[in-house]
């Protein structure tokens, strides 16, 4: 397979309805050249490990306001490894206290997004730390 | 020949929050020119176009209700936060429910794993609303319930807790939110594809109507709208829009507009920018006022009054350096109050983090009353009324959002507009365009983009919900099932269904099941089997 566009997967776990953020960072990612594929919301975490594999993305993106993070990323993160989606990037955004952003990393998250973090941000993140795959 | 020299100014363009260019300054002139007409345009408070304010003493006869939206983890530590808001001085409750809850999930649901009680309080049936309530007299409180996908499933557990207080129907006071179409556009709590949805926000209004007539039986909000992105214009003219839908189908069906429009209640963000949102409240009274009496022909003055609550800016707020929150909810507080809000909530600063600490809470209650005493802005009735600029301002907020709310109208009315993503589009397409002027410095948020502390150390305690109130809740919800009669509960959500079936109003049918202890999500996943269930089909 020839080094393609960086494939991104923006995921909204969870009951959280606020898509605001998703939607602009989804918009944001494809402007700067990045294939986005954004699952929409109310997805199980099954549903987003399905997303991520069948699409094979270089990037998960989950984004949680609902404070549901501490279950929902962990059951992502665990789907993920079970079907051996083991070198994504994974990120996470929304309304993460800062006392569960260690243990989140600890889990196999990467980079969390906390509010005021820039598009440009996030876009050099992936860039410069998305797998690279042949 | 002398050359003048041309004044240097601070930027290229002067605009509000939503990016509207405003004149520098005006004058009497430019007002005439504009063919500015008191009598027709503005008239006096508590007359029609209410453009003043619906009251003709306002905050004089009396203040605005402070009302701090609350809820979070179980029924009982809600309960606690509740009287403590009403010890200190708040005048109405406003509840907010946890997100299993708002998708009409229980709290041992799958879907709940993780959410129960952290948005808000669970309330899985009518043994947690019974104690949620425990001890407040519902006859002399107002209670606004934020719940729109399941809000009739609520609203008759509401009902049906005011019924065992023994208090009388017209005690009943209170407000459902119950704006499903806001749902789709921008809260995304729905449960229900649109039009059934839609035909329970008129079953609600209709039986509000018909047995409890001092209770508003839906807020018509704004506030989501204006949060997911929207510019105040949108923000008026989307909810105006919904407005008119609601109207439009309750009398489809029959009902009179009179009687059922008096208890149309609003919900209005108060952002940022000073002068545009006092215009926009004034716009939305005028506007209200107008199309209500000329196009849908009410004749009940209380039919053309747009009474509204409302909410400073969640999304204004920053994490960065908080306590600059306190300030800019004071300064949004203010411009609710000088465009005549009938009721407010003032955000605690802590509320990117998190749900507010009694600390936070009670800082943004004293914000409401500090203005309320200590700055006599509440001695007089419109203070900004007859200011050019202001004005200027209402005249341009509402005819910016009347052009919108004809196009939807054009289109065939707002719940076409919303099956079309209409809405939705031009909100997603604000939000990129805010976020994109954010990130070039146009607009300034500060802390974030200009006067930022590169070694800020978070201070500031913060809320946190246990996932033990979800272990908790799940128990109870077991001990509520062993102990319940199962055969009436059977029997109620049987009628649900054939009620459903047969396009029958659902309110009593559903009163009955959440009397008989039937839960939320036994009553709701009745309705999605014959109802469907709403599936966002959208882009970015």
């Amino acid at each position: 397979m020839t080094q393609g566009k960086i494939r991104v997967l923006v995921a909204k776990p969870g009951l959280d309805g606020h898509d605001r953020g998703a939607k602009v960072i989804a918009r944001a990612l494809r402007d700067a050249g990045f294939e986005v594929i954004y699952t929409g919301l109310h997805q199980t975490p099954e549903m987003v490990v399905s997303a991520a594999v069948q699409e094979d993305v270089h990037v998960v993106g989950l984004s949680i306001l609902s404070g549901a993070h501490n279950a929902l990323v962990p059951e992502v993160l665990n789907g993920l490894k079970k079907e051996g989606l083991t070198d994504a990037l994974i990120l996470v955004g929304g309304i993460i206290p800062d006392e569960d952003i260690e243990e989140l990393k600890k889990q196999g998250v990467h980079m969390v997004f906390t509010p005021g973090a820039s598009l440009d941000a996030v876009v050099t993140y992936i860039k410069n730390h998305a797998p690279k795959r042949t | 020949m002398s050359k003048e020299k041309k004044p240097t100014l601070r930027r290229e363009r002067f605009t509000t929050w939503s990016d509207m260019d405003v004149p520098m300054m005006l004058t009497p002139e430019d007002l005439a020119a504009e063919g500015f007409d008191y009598q027709r345009d503005l008239g006096s408070p508590g007359e029609f176009p209410y453009t003043r304010g619906v009251q003709s003493t306002m905050y004089r006869g009396k203040l605005w209700t402070m009302r701090q939206f609350a809820g979070f983890s179980t029924a009982a530590e809600t309960n606690k936060r509740f009287k403590l808001l009403l010890e200190q001085g708040q005048t109405g409750l406003s509840t907010a429910f946890d997100m299993p809850t708002l998708m009409g999930y229980d709290a041992d649901s799958p879907k709940a794993r993780g959410e129960v009680g952290k948005c808000g309080v669970a309330v899985s049936s009518l043994e947690d609303m019974e104690e949620l309530f425990a001890g407040i007299p519902l006859g002399e409180v107002t209670t606004s319930m934020t719940i729109n996908g399941p809000a009739i499933v609520v609203l008759c557990m509401y009902l049906a807790v005011a019924e065992k207080q023994g208090v009388s129907r017209e005690k009943v006071r209170g407000t459902l939110q119950n704006d499903i179409l806001k749902e789709y556009i921008a809260q995304k709590e729905y449960l229900f594809p649109v039009d059934p949805a839609v035909k329970l926000v008129t079953d609600t209004i209709e039986y509000g109507t018909q047995f409890y007539p001092n209770w508003n039986t839906i807020s018509i909000s704004g506030y989501h709208i204006r949060e997911a992105g929207a510019t105040a214009v949108q923000e008026l003219a989307f909810t105006l829009s919904d407005g008119f839908a609601y109207v439009e189908d309750a009398a489809k069906r029959g009902l009179n507009v009179d009687d059922f429009a008096p208890r149309l209640s609003f919900f209005f963000d108060v952002h940022n920018d000073f002068f545009e949102e006092i215009a926009k409240f004034r716009a939305a009274r005028r506007i209200w006022a107008k199309v209500m009496r000329d196009k849908y022909g009410a004749k009940n003055p209380k039919s053309w009054m747009l009474r509204t609550h409302a909410q400073t800016a969640g999304v204004s707020l920053t994490a960065q350096q908080p306590y600059n929150n306190i300030v800019r909810v004071a300064v949004q507080a203010l411009a609710a109050i000088l465009g005549g809000t009938n009721s407010l909530h003032t955000n605690s600063m802590d509320e990117t983090l998190a749900l507010p600490t009694d600390e936070a809470v009670m800082i943004a209650l004293r914000t409401q009353q500090v203005l309320a005493e200590e700055t006599g802005v509440a001695n007089f009735v419109d203070p900004l009324g007859g200011s050019y600029l202001v004005e200027h301002l209402t005249s341009r907020v509402e005819r910016e959002a009347m052009a919108y709310i004809q196009k939807i109208w054009d289109m065939g009315g707002m719940v076409e507009a919303t099956k079309r993503g209409y809405p939705q589009t031009e909100i997603a397409n604000s939000a990129y365009h805010f976020q994109r002027q954010l990130e070039a410095n146009d607009k300034v948020m500060v802390g974030v983009n200009k006067y930022q502390m590169k070694e800020e150390k978070r201070s500031i305690a913060t809320l946190y919900i246990d996932r033990a109130v979800e272990q908790k809740q799940i128990e109870k919800l077991k001990a509520l099932k062993a102990r319940r009669t199962k055969e009436k509960v059977a029997a109620a959500l049987k009628q649900v269904r054939e009620d459903a079936q047969a396009g029958k109003n659902m309110c009593p049918s559903i009163l009955a099941a959440v009397k008989e202890y039937a839960t939320l999500q036994e009553v709701c996943d009745t309705l999605r089997g014959v109802y469907g269930e709403y599936r966002e089909v959208g882009g970015i």
